[in-house]
């Protein structure tokens, strides 16, 4: 490639990654600014306040831990769900499987306020239906329904991890366990998911970031519960003060620690690989010099 | 079917199906049932609902039609029902969105796919992740902060000098809503396009080059026509989430913006007529639906191309 | 037209690997030149400085006397056949061949007669409109050279464009390769790592190791002649002897191994200290009574017919495991197995050579 394209597209990547992380700078570098509204201009001196004010904002703590279960519910029902339809998927064939795969897919397409609103419906309907005007739960608004709202099409996400890597799976094992003598659930158990077990987790931080991120269909199926989301957006449109960036700040943090964690045991096993690799070709290079190749 | 029995045994298959089941059934096809159904019912006290005058008309779409606005397009002034305007802008919006995704994400997709170093791709890549973990609102609120009138932008634009008065950025039309819109779903452009263009064998690159081709033919001939199914992967997502986002608009619209999601969301939650809302979103979702057909169509890429 | 390609020391280096390593070839306008050799022996690395795909570390490389450094691929009178092919599997055939051709703004017409004109070339007409996923593997290959052609190259450079063949295709398209070079005059560099293939098909072969180019010479004198152990080993069967060069005089000399003394033609092996005797199994005798020359008592181990020839296996009464081959002209007499017998051998057709030219 031509030296001056090849620098520019280094400048393009390089430009394209501030573009990206700049603005999360920003909201950080604004929590730790002394100015009631957030920003980081004009700057008036570094302060903790904003922190210590998060501490004590109870209603951003709860809807902060309402985020965190509601996530945990989504991931753990969309990957079992999400699981059981790669399989299902992976094992039929024709007419069915196109329409089934088809409808799967779909729900990752559909607008969010859609989701939040169709489920919203059904389930009170079905509570009026089934006990009249007092329904009992699940058939009232609330964060429940915003889980099973998640899921809809969250469990789609997971299902086309799981697929592609089912998709690698030699079903020769599973005969062969079967062969040996195993039952069906202990095939499952030691054979599948074992195989599975790496787009499972995968799936399950799919759904769990998905969940957080999630607003549309939280918004209309809350009740008058609150997630970060809600609680951010709302704040937002009616005063907002910076003990948001310090909560967004310790977040970003999270996410690069575990970035960075994930980062060095990747470069750990690269490292490891290389060795290997070294080692392979040197025995290569033997092999021709002694003319045995 | 035959094959999961023997596999997995009855049991299992059962439990599979179930659960299958329950997601398609419960959590899709049945509330979306429900919605249909409820959208040609009037809004009515609880008390009257199932009487005489709960029956099913078109009532609830025809407020789409409802309270003409006069705008003017190219020097054109017409009358347009103001519900009907909003959907067209928002169509129009979320077009300009996936047009500047796809603009921004296909370079560096091809960078990523084809020129990056190797050994560094992951590193590059965890560092495209981040944005992605950090939540759409706040990723919105960011941007709300930046693009404040006394914020970063403008004082970074005037400290090198480009602009003398500051600028008013989230109170000019859809301009904060198409800024916001485009950073918050780049990276779902950038994927599917990384994607496609990673399984092109680099020789045919190199082939194309080597039989005299510029680097703009190369692209135009033999790059973009591989990476097809991934643009039109990533701009039916980039498109049917700016669409369909509520979030970003709320937060970085202006008073002379709306999206169609914050009429739906005010008949929702204002007006508490769920069956209006209901109707709206219906239409929503009809209409995106068609839109994104027709362009597959129009592009020549099949719907079992863009789920790989 | 065909151009000559000068290489001048040339160098190439992947950080600290040093992938080439002062190759020094001229390839003559028209001649089919092989570069011959195992995988990272550095050949294809070769290949792509000549086609502009990487730029030499060290060194001049010159086509058609022309100094071609900072030129990219689409400047150069070059063609590439890749390994794969890298047909464009979203055109149809005849777009395909003359892709070249668009990219320089040729019109249609012209570009479809072309075509047509280079289908009828590589035996291949009527397949135009056809997709690339409708053919077979040979009919690729046919239009892989026909697209290459279509630019009207000087240099055809190919990247073992046979590997992915069956046998049989594998030998009908050497002579065809064979056939359209001669026909187009064009100068091919072919890359391989099949000596059959090289030695069938070039002017000259180069046979490559560890990035260093160890013997450059017509495929009889490769074969022949090997310059070393390497060259020796890499294009046929061998039984090697280790031991000590003694009274070298007039190109031979004896070698003293634990199996006893041989009279051998000396190779170049001044100032190398691994020097090994080397004699093709072809080349040897297996008699009843003792030969008159380079003789080893040996005992019959194995016998395996392989149609053209007979392989037989021995083993010396010193303990050396030894390999004989018996050219299979109907009338050959096949050992027994256990059978005593004499493996003699010509000293004319022993060497004694150094081992491969190795990066220091």
């Amino acid at each position: 490639m031509h030296k001056l394209r090849l620098n520019l597209s280094h400048l393009y990547a390089l430009l394209f990654l501030v573009y990206l992380i700049a603005p999360l700078v920003v909201m950080s570098g604004a929590a730790f600014n002394d100015n009631k509204l957030p920003s980081i201009v004009p700057w008036k001196g570094w302060t903790g306040r904003w922190f210590v004010d998060l501490w004590h904002d109870e209603r951003m703590l709860l809807a902060f831990a309402n985020t965190l279960w509601v996530a945990a519910a989504v991931a753990v029902i969309s990957v079992v769900v999400g699981t059981a339809a790669a399989i299902l998927i992976n094992s039929i064939s024709g007419r069915v499987r196109t329409v089934l795969y088809g409808m799967m897919i779909a729900t990752i397409l559909i607008p969010g306020v859609v989701i939040g609103i169709s489920t919203m419906i059904m389930w009170t309907k079905l509570g009026g239906v089934l006990f009249g005007v007092d329904k009992p739960f699940p058939f009232i608004p609330g964060l429940h329904l915003s889980v099973l709202g998640q899921v809809s099409y969250i469990a789609a996400m997971v299902m086309l991890l799981v697929l592609a890597r089912l998709q690698s799976f030699d079903a020769g094992l599973e005969e062969a366990a079967l062969d040996l003598g195993a039952s069906h659930g202990q095939v499952m158990r030691r054979i599948l998911l074992p195989h599975l077990y790496p787009a499972i987790g995968a799936g399950a931080a799919v759904a769990f970031f998905q969940s957080i991120e999630n607003f549309n269909v939280t918004q209309f199926t809350r009740g008058g519960a609150d997630t970060l989301t809600v609680y951010v957006f709302s704040k937002v449109r009616s005063g907002i003060t910076p003990t948001i960036n310090a909560l967004a700040f310790l977040l970003i943090c999270f996410t690069l620690l575990l970035a960075a964690a994930y980062e060095i045991n990747r470069r750990r096993l690269a490292r490891i690989e290389a060795t290997r690799q070294a080692e392979a070709r040197r025995a290569e290079e033997m092999a021709e010099v002694t003319g045995l190749a | 079917m035959h094959d999961m029995m023997r596999r997995y045994g009855p049991g299992l298959t059962l439990l599979i199906c179930l659960l299958v089941a329950f997601w398609l059934l419960m959590l899709v096809i049945v509330p979306n049932i429900t919605l249909f159904e409820q959208s040609f019912r009037p809004y009515l006290p609880v008390v009257e609902v199932g009487g005489p005058k709960d029956f099913y008309s078109f009532d609830n779409y025809m407020k789409v039609f409802d309270g003409n606005v006069e705008k003017s397009l190219f020097g054109m002034s017409f009358e347009i029902p103001v519900h009907v305007y909003t959907f067209f802008l928002t169509i129009l919006y979320s077009m300009l969105v996936t047009l500047v995704c796809f603009a921004m994400a296909y370079p560096l997709a091809y960078y990523m796919a084809k020129i990056v170093n190797p050994t560094t791709l992951p590193t590059l890549l965890l560092m495209l992740f981040i944005p992605l973990w950090v939540s759409e609102v706040l990723r919105a609120f960011a941007w709300w902060i930046i693009l404040a009138f006394k914020g970063p932008l403008n004082a970074l634009l005037q400290g090198i000098g480009l602009i003398e008065d500051p600028i008013r950025w989230t109170n000019m039309g859809y301009t904060g809503v198409v800024i916001g819109l485009i950073y918050t779903y780049v990276l779902f452009m950038l994927f599917p396009i990384y994607n496609a263009i990673q399984s092109l064998d680099t020789n045919q690159i190199e082939a194309a080059e080597d039989l005299g081709a510029p680097w703009w033919k190369t692209h135009w001939r033999i790059v973009l026509p591989h990476a097809k199914p991934g643009i039109a992967s990533g701009s039916v997502m980039v498109f049917m989430l700016s669409a369909g986002s509520l979030l970003v608009p709320s937060i970085l619209g202006s008073t002379t913006s709306q999206w169609f999601t914050q009429t739906i969301d005010q008949w929702f939650k204002d007006a508490l007529d769920w069956n209006t809302a209901s109707a709206y979103a219906f239409i929503l979702l009809f209409l995106c639906t068609v839109f994104v057909s027709l362009a597959l169509w129009v592009f020549k890429v099949k719907l079992s191309d863009i789920a790989k | 037209m065909s151009a000559g390609i000068d290489l001048e020391n040339v160098c190439c280096d992947f950080g600290s690997f040093r992938a080439v390593d002062h190759a020094n070839v001229s390839v003559r306008p028209g001649e089919f030149f092989s570069f011959l050799g195992p995988s990272g022996c550095g050949k294809t690395t070769i290949l792509r400085m000549v086609s502009g795909f990487i730029e030499p570390s060290r060194g001049v490389i010159r086509i058609g006397g022309k100094d071609v450094r900072g030129q990219r691929p689409n400047q150069r009178p070059t063609a590439l056949i890749f390994q794969n092919l890298a047909l464009f599997p979203l055109m149809p055939i005849w777009e395909n061949i003359t892709f070249g051709l668009e990219v320089r703004g040729v019109d249609k017409t012209t570009r479809r007669a072309k075509a047509d004109e280079l289908l009828r070339l590589v035996d291949l007409p009527g397949a135009a409109d056809k997709m690339v996923s409708q053919l077979s593997g040979g009919q690729k290959q046919r239009v892989a050279i026909a697209r290459a052609l279509a630019v009207e190259p000087q240099v055809m450079l190919l990247d073992e464009p046979l590997s992915a063949l069956d046998l049989k295709l594998r030998q009908h398209m050497r002579a065809e390769l064979r056939a359209i070079q001669k026909r187009t005059g064009v100068t091919f560099i072919y890359i391989t790592h099949d000596q059959g293939e090289a030695l069938a098909m070039s002017d000259r072969v180069g046979v490559m190791s560890q990035g260093r180019i160890q013997q450059i010479a017509d495929p009889r004198d490769i074969y022949n002649n090997p310059v070393n152990g390497f060259v020796a080993a890499f294009v046929g069967e061998n039984n090697v002897f280790t031991g000590d060069v003694q009274n070298p005089s007039q190109g031979m000399a004896s070698f003293a191994t634990p199996h006893g003394t041989f009279r051998a033609r000396l190779g170049d092996i001044a100032g190398q200290t691994n020097v090994k005797l080397y004699v093709r199994p072809e080349h040897t005798a297996l008699t009843k009574a003792p030969g008159p020359e380079n003789s080893i008592p040996v005992t019959i181990t194995e016998v395996s017919f392989e149609g053209n020839f007979i392989s037989v296996l021995a083993l010396s009464d010193s303990g050396a495991r030894l390999t004989a081959e018996i050219r299979n002209d109907g009338a050959a007499t096949v050992p027994e197995m256990g059978a005593k017998m004499h493996m003699s051998f010509d000293a004319a057709r022993a060497s004694i050579l150094p081992d491969a030219d190795v990066r220091s």
